[in-house]
């Protein structure tokens, strides 16, 4: 069961993250005011990707819950952090973000300082 | 700031013009961190008062929303996700990703200092190494992919 929980976790989670970006860079800089808020909701609305994104943060957020239920922190926290390196690899690849030598070295110091937090 | 080249420029500023953009992005990403922070403690708050466990059942989690510190933590928490979808339109995911697990080292803060928890040498190690990624991520440039208004 916790094995499913993760993998369900992981899959919303790089889902959600690679639509929210790809739709977020094509709708443009957003504000961050009551009324850019405003704005952001009224555009997720009208996007069917962004709703099918937010509807999968969703997912992942209620499996990470269950998941830290039944299984300590020190568990549920590293197995998150699998999402971090496939986004990574597919915002390379699928977004075509340009991740440089200076990017990957401090990703992969973020990975290993989220497993030692959480170990 | 002199810019030779109006198209790049465009691209910088984004369809409406605003004074220092990257500025704008890391005041964005704190604004985040904080929203993140407190939700993330107040629902964690709220969470040891609701009795019953947590299944796939939702109408759970819908009598734990009744709890007002719940309430509260995910009324933040639904903020701070839209300030990250803000944070997105911004810079990229690779950028976003690990400058905002800069959260993982503000919540060993605040359970060391709040809920007196026991930080072990490991736990500290791990902050300082997401605290040195981030920065070495924040450094890089936040935007590489071409934004809308500039069609390929």
């Amino acid at each position: 069961m916790k094995w499913i929980l993760v993998m369900v976790m992981v899959a919303a989670t790089v889902l959600s993250d690679l639509l929210q970006s790809h739709e977020m860079k094509r709708a443009g800089e957003q504000s961050v005011s009551a009324r850019g808020f405003a704005r952001l909701l009224h555009t997720i609305a009208q996007c069917r990707l962004l709703i099918l994104g937010v509807a999968c943060n969703a997912v992942s957020f209620f499996s990470f819950m269950a998941l830290v239920q039944t299984e300590p922190l020190s568990f549920a926290v590293p197995a998150s952090s699998a999402s971090f390196v496939l986004e990574t690899v597919l915002a390379k690849f699928v977004l075509h973000e340009r991740i440089g030598a200076r990017r990957a070295a401090g990703a992969l110091a973020v990975l290993a300082g989220v497993v030692l937090v959480g170990g | 700031m002199t810019n030779l080249n109006p198209r790049i420029n465009g691209v910088m500023d984004g369809p409406r013009h605003s004074p220092g953009p990257a500025l704008k992005t890391y005041f964005v990403l704190l604004f985040f961190l904080a929203l993140k922070a407190g939700g993330n403690s107040w629902m964690a708050w709220g969470m040891k008062q609701v009795p019953e466990r947590m299944s796939m059942n939702p109408a759970l989690y819908l009598r734990a929303m009744l709890n007002p510190s719940v309430a509260i933590g995910i009324a933040a928490l639904i903020l701070a996700l839209l300030t990250r979808m803000a944070l997105l339109s911004m810079a990229d995911l690779s950028f976003v990703l690990p400058v905002t697990a800069i959260g993982y080292v503000i919540a060993v803060f605040l359970g060391k200092v709040f809920l007196h928890e026991t930080v072990t040498g490991q736990r500290w190690l791990g902050t300082l190494l997401i605290f040195a990624g981030a920065i070495l991520v924040g450094t890089t440039s936040r935007n590489t992919t071409p934004s809308a208004e500039d069609p390929k």
